[in-house]
């Protein structure tokens, strides 16, 4: 489809390059500036009604402000509340909420040098990154059976693992805790790898089989005339070509976990092995004592490697949602 | 190089049969040409000679071997598609490489095939490009470049100028036709476009609703047309058919149902009295003082020649004419074809009397 539209588009970019180089000689600058004034008073519709300023502000600016305002106040308010003095954190008589007098970082070397955080950001690397590759290796295989090999029964399938994304985890951890503690890793790292796989090959499996569908079926058929064999078209032709789904659903699946909260609250117990939801959670909250400076530090530090991945790969992200391979 | 047999072949979907009982035969070398309207089974006949799908029933033989278990990539073809199907993240040398890099040849052997190639079809210079930056023609001639790479035992064409614009088909046409003369390779080519067909083939595969409706030359089918369904689809303006019935009344003629005597070239056994097709080519037709009366209802001139739908009684019929003939709607001329140029078909089989 995406060859046929670029086979005719050609012709009528040629077409239009042909009537710019007509009116560049100039012999009839009449007709050329009628052609230029008529192009600046463009009386047609569609966009031009947010041409004039004020009505730019009113429709375009403001709800892009309040947008932006809702999205980012919590950040700011995690930011300015990581860096107040003690002090000020509930005295809102005498000192303004929105604003710091005096920042400090002591949360930050608290939260820093005496509390496990430190471990806690490790762990959840390390458990992100191990769960992501084991999900994507898995749901690469899933999504091409399901989707090119066509066995019987496939969309059944699809359609179960689709249902199994459907079960909530806070129930799904009651048989998991059962053989978490059969396997005897209950509070390890592996307890939370071989967990998390549980919603991530699903939501991946079923990203990646949309991406799949939209790569040609004939460029497979033709790797398999060309002396192909099934694992040869996966790796050399389909895995290059999903590259922007595999990304997504690799970020996807990496900020899914590095969010979880549910296993990681009940398949972990030691500090040292806790990761950052909930190591924040419970531990910097003694009882009925929050330690809101650090709390905030630990969730804005927290939040850091995720917003730089995705800062990184926003635009394969991006194609990956709207688009197909163009050919 | 080599032949390709085809007998008896049958396809099922299901229980759902598309093509019933084809058989083949393709010469060493030989350009054949399968063509036929959508869904006729041609493309599903193709797939199943690249093995791209399986065979219900019959056997395909490549060379002297059945290839009906043999996987696609044993079977020593090479195939173009419709949407020339290049790996959008290779080069052009890469995708032309491709088949060879799988087959584990030697890096100095495919760079050697690959230029070799690219110098037969004018694509050396852009070896380095994505196929993305390459125009319609140019990404056509990559397709057939990758064919041509591998040396295969035949070259399977799955209508692969339908995505181009009229002129460059044209030019296309013109240099697969080449290419075949030079490679002499056995080729298999798919279309519904009956110009291309008859322009290109050694031999034409008229397939219609999964049966092979005729075999031949492209003239052979031109000339003699087996049946109502060839004789319409074959030719451009196609075949006009009139109604009437066969009479002998001194000399024989065919009779259409408002009085208009047509000439016959001949009397076919039994079908004197009986109701029949009388079939006419628009350029066989010619202004002839003694011919039949006709009214002209539109005229289309296109400057080489001028093309008139004419009406006998409640029939229309197409006539092209070279010269440059003052018709005007309305007028009444007098026309008659071509002595030995015209069909005579059976009302009710379609065959050819």
């Amino acid at each position: 489809m995406t060859s046929t539209h670029s086979a005719s588009s050609s012709p009528s970019r040629a077409g239009a390059a042909m009537t710019d180089s007509s009116h560049a000689p100039g012999a009839d600058t009449g007709a050329a500036k009628r052609a230029k004034t008529s192009g600046l008073t463009d009386d047609s519709a569609g966009m031009s009604y947010l041409d004039s300023l004020p009505r730019r502000l009113i429709t375009v600016m403001l709800p892009l402000l309040v947008f932006v305002f809702v999205l980012l106040f919590p950040f700011y308010w995690m930011a300015i509340t990581a860096i107040k003095p003690n002090y000020q954190l509930t005295d809102y008589a005498n000192y303004s909420p929105l604003w710091v007098v005096g920042p400090t970082l002591d949360h930050i070397k608290y939260l820093l040098f005496e509390t496990t955080y430190p471990y806690w950001l490790w762990n959840t690397l390390y458990v992100s990154f191990a769960a992501t590759a084991i999900s994507l290796v898995a749901s690469v295989f899933a999504a091409y059976a399901i989707e090119r090999l066509r066995f019987k029964g496939s969309r059944w399938v699809g359609l179960g693992i689709f249902l199994a994304y459907l079960v909530p985890p806070s129930i799904l951890f009651i048989p998991l805790a059962l053989m978490v503690f059969k396997l005897g890793i209950y509070d390890s790292k592996l307890a939370l790898i071989f967990t998390y796989p549980t919603f991530l090959v699903p939501f991946s499996t079923w990203l990646l089989m949309g991406y799949f569908r939209s790569i040609p079926y004939e460029l497979e058929e033709c790797a398999l005339v060309d002396g192909a064999s099934r694992w040869q078209i996966l790796i050399k032709v389909l895995l290059p070509l999903s590259i922007p789904g595999l990304i997504s659903a690799g970020i996807f699946s990496f900020t899914l976990s590095w969010n979880e909260f549910i296993y990681a609250l009940t398949f972990i117990q030691s500090s040292e092995n806790k990761t950052v939801p909930v190591g924040v959670l419970t531990e910097l909250v003694r009882s009925d004592v929050y330690e809101w400076g650090s709390l905030m530090a630990g969730a804005l530090i927290g939040s850091l490697p995720v917003v730089i991945l995705y800062s990184f790969f926003v635009d394969y992200y991006v194609s990956s949602m709207t688009g197909a391979v163009k050919e | 190089m080599a032949t390709v047999d085809i007998r008896a072949v049958t396809k099922a979907y299901g229980s759902t049969p598309v093509i019933h009982g084809v058989d083949i035969d393709i010469h060493d070398g030989e350009f054949v040409v399968l063509v036929g309207p959508s869904g006729c089974g041609k493309s599903t006949l193709l797939r199943m000679i690249a093995g791209l799908e399986n065979i219900s029933g019959g056997e395909i033989r490549i060379g002297n071997r059945v290839v009906n278990e043999v996987p696609p990539k044993e079977r020593d073809i090479a195939m173009v598609f419709q949407n020339y199907a290049l790996y959008p993240h290779m080069t052009v040398g890469a995708n032309m490489g491709f088949s060879l890099k799988l087959r584990k040849a030697p890096k100095a052997e495919i760079d050697a095939r690959v230029n070799r190639a690219a110098g037969i079809l004018g694509l050396s210079h852009l070896l380095d490009r994505f196929p993305r930056q390459l125009s319609g023609g140019q990404r056509q001639r990559v397709a057939m470049g990758r064919a041509i790479v591998r040396d295969p035992q035949v070259f399977l064409f799955d209508e692969p100028l339908s995505n181009l614009d009229a002129k460059l088909r044209v030019q296309m046409r013109t240099e697969i036709k080449e290419l075949h003369q030079r490679l002499k390779t056995t080729t298999v080519y798919v279309t519904h476009d009956q110009i291309e067909a008859m322009t290109m083939a050694d031999k034409i595969v008229v397939m219609h609703d999964g049966v092979v409706e005729q075999i031949g030359a492209p003239l052979d089918l031109y000339d003699q047309p087996a049946n109502q369904f060839v004789a319409g689809f074959i030719g451009s303006p196609s075949m006009n058919f009139i109604k009437g019935k066969v009479q002998v009344n001194g000399t024989a003629a065919f009779v259409t149902p408002s009085g208009a005597k047509f000439p016959l070239d001949r009397v076919p056994e039994g079908a004197v009295g009986k109701d029949a097709i009388y079939g006419l080519r628009p350029e066989h037709v010619r202004i002839d003082p003694q011919g039949v009366p006709v009214e002209i209802v539109v005229v289309e001139p296109t400057g080489s020649e001028i093309l008139a739908i004419v009406r006998v009684g409640e029939q229309e019929i197409a006539c092209l004419f070279r010269e440059r003939l003052s018709l005007a709607p309305g007028e009444t001329i007098h026309i008659s074809p071509q002595p030995g140029m015209t069909h005579l078909f059976d009302a009710v089989s379609g065959q050819r009397l």
